[in-house]
């Protein structure tokens, strides 16, 4: 793929730089060794969803009476909780309930976000803009956790509305950004020379705008997925999202509460987890904003 | 300024009434007849259909929604929240006991986040690359990401059960024992101000190595001013403007920390009271913290906004 494309550069030398752009987007986004590592642990994260069956030496809803709260052993890695499950078999079952409402919640809010902020920042003279953005005011000055509890208090458990809770509260960050974007791009002359002959609205928006927008977006989503995980980690620390017996990090730390004299392991062992992962999350956010737009420091 | 306070004051009215709107129609939105929810809970049996005509007229059900939504608007103005099914209480009271409570945490937790957060984040700045920014960089960055329910149940394992040096939870008034409330208020303040102090100091410290390189910094060096007199004077107040809009976002953080940390130290406060009515289904109960959660964040999200037009003539006229 690189090389097809520096052969093209040498027959169009005015074509594009394609391949010093990546080349540029490499160096920087793998010049910090902390971004290494976020994607590593990233990476093993998928890795242990995805073959969560394979990598998990029991089953995470095994119950076995006769070893229940035991220590780390050479049987069980990280001790077993109250119903005598193995706490890293549960663990490796719950990267896959982060990493489902994570990136569910992420798309979710994303799509919607991008669409009302693109719409509002279009029309910026209509009333439909002022809709929109004052909604979308009244949404993030919200604490994020509160927002989803009253959704979901509306809503009742259950994973799905957990992640229609999180979007709404994630939504507005998406909003924002996509409005000022496109609030900025569509001021650019081939904006309206491609009005004056005669481009559709929606033309305008999808083909034009939103590509321009694609950089920043791509950071705001990699840079929310940390705090939309943490928002997770603590509704199900409360009781509110997965059902027991189902494995979720937030509600592991719960159950392992009770038993924090005798097994802190049971506590200690998912909030490592939920850390790691948020840290990896803004690790290659970071990264990614550095690599794909420096301007965005400090606004993002 | 006073025309953009007013224009401020105006604009916080009209999203309070947004807030009151969503919630009302939030709650009514809900699949279900609001009457058979009241009678399910309150397990009153083999209703009439009369009967239950009339609890709806008692209730103002009857009515077209908007009616309903400005009966009970007025309610809260007067300060009627309505009535607890779950706590047969009427919910006002219920809040008044428990408001004091989060606020006084959430205030604690406030100002150790905004000085701490501040201070160090202008020491890490002002010495970026030495000791002082080694320590309060990694640790700003522990705190974005920790979860402050693990953090708590941390604390109390490291400083309640092992050390034996604080207390793991409850809440005693300070009129009552002031040494034992504070030494029960520890913990909770450290865990729900960590986020906004961490997000504050490494706001500040991004924020002060951006004044530092400004023209008017260079020439107060170069007036040979003394580094005391650049900082305070100069300094701090430039680049206090981002993080003062951090500081609306800190109130939000910690008021939304208060329903983890008040069930982890078992506090009496609106948090908690949020959780349980969740779980008991009390929905009035869950309507009212709600709104109370959210007026308080757009209160102080008015103060920093005026405050920010105060720091920054730029944003006034805008």
């Amino acid at each position: 793929m690189v090389k097809q494309n520096s052969n093209a550069d040498k027959d169009f030398s005015e074509a594009p730089p394609q391949v010093t752009e990546w080349k540029r987007f490499c160096r920087v986004f793998f010049a910090r060794r902390l971004v290494i590592f976020g994607l590593l642990v990233l990476f093993l994260l998928v890795v242990t969803a995805i073959f969560a069956p394979l990598l998990a030496p029991y089953g995470p809803y095994k119950q076995d009476m006769r070893s229940t709260l035991q220590q780390p052993s050479s049987e069980h890695l990280l001790g077993t909780d109250s119903l005598g499950r193995d706490t890293l078999s549960r663990l490796i079952y719950g990267s896959r309930t982060t990493i489902l409402v994570g990136f569910a919640t992420a798309g979710f809010a994303a799509a919607v976000g991008i669409m009302l902020g693109l719409i509002a920042g279009y029309f910026s003279n209509s009333i439909i803009n002022m809709i929109i953005m004052r909604i979308m005011d009244l949404l993030i000055s919200f604490p994020m956790i509160i927002l989803a509890l009253f959704i979901a208090a509306l809503l009742g458990g259950g994973i799905q509305n957990v992640i229609i809770a999180l979007s709404v509260g994630a939504l507005p960050g998406y909003a924002r950004v996509m409005h000022g974007l496109a609030l900025s791009t569509k001021e650019n002359d081939y904006v309206l020379a491609e009005r004056a002959m005669g481009a559709s609205v929606l033309r305008i928006m999808l083909s034009h705008i939103l590509p321009n927008a694609l950089p920043p977006m791509i950071v705001l989503i990699t840079l929310q997925l940390g705090t939309i995980i943490l928002a997770e980690a603590g509704l199900s620390f409360l009781g509110i999202g997965i059902k027991p017996p189902g494995a979720a990090w937030g509600a592991m730390v719960n159950d392992g509460y009770r038993y924090l004299i005798s097994n802190p392991m049971l506590s200690f062992a998912p909030g490592i987890a939920i850390m790691l992962v948020v840290f990896a999350f803004n690790m290659v956010g970071d990264g990614l904003r550095d690599a794909l737009d420096p301007r965005l420091r400090g606004l993002l | 300024m006073t025309t953009y306070i007013i224009r401020r004051l105006i604009w916080a009215l009209v999203i309070i009434i947004m807030l009151t709107l969503a919630i009302f129609f939030a709650m009514r939105l809900l699949p279900g007849d609001p009457l058979m929810i009241y009678v399910a809970q309150s397990q009153i049996a083999n209703i009439g259909p009369e009967a239950l005509e009339q609890l709806r007229a008692e209730h103002g059900l009857d009515k077209p929604i908007l009616m309903q939504y400005f009966n009970w608007a007025g309610g809260v103005l007067r300060g009627d929240l309505g009535r607890s099914i779950f706590y047969n209480e009427s919910v006002g009271k219920l809040i008044a006991r428990r408001l004091p409570i989060t606020a006084h945490i959430g205030v604690l937790a406030f100002i150790l986040a905004t000085t701490l957060g501040t201070l160090s984040g202008l020491l890490a700045g002002l010495r970026r690359g030495e000791m002082a920014d080694q320590i309060v960089t990694p640790l700003a960055y522990v705190g974005i990401t920790v979860p402050i329910f693990w953090l708590g149940i941390l604390l109390v394992y490291v400083f309640g059960l092992k050390l034996g040096w604080l207390p793991i939870g409850g809440y005693t008034s300070p009129f009552e024992d002031f040494w034992l409330n504070t030494k029960q208020l520890i913990m909770p303040v450290v865990c729900e101000s960590v986020l906004g102090l961490a997000s504050m100091s490494r706001q500040m410290r991004s924020s002060v190595l951006e004044v530092a390189r400004q023209d008017y910094i260079r020439t107060a060096w170069s007036k040979g001013l003394r580094e005391r007199t650049i900082v305070f004077r100069h300094m701090l107040k430039n680049s206090l403007i981002p993080v003062v809009t951090l500081m609306g976002f800190a109130i939000g953080m910690i008021f939304g920390g208060s329903v983890l940390i008040e069930t982890i130290f078992n506090i009496p406060g609106m948090g908690r009271l949020m959780v349980n009515s969740i779980f008991n289904q009390d929905y009035v109960v869950v309507q009212a913290t709600t709104l109370i959660f959210g007026t308080i964040v757009l209160a102080v999200n008015l103060i920093v906004d005026i405050s920010y037009g105060w720091l920054d003539p730029r944003i006034r006229y805008g």
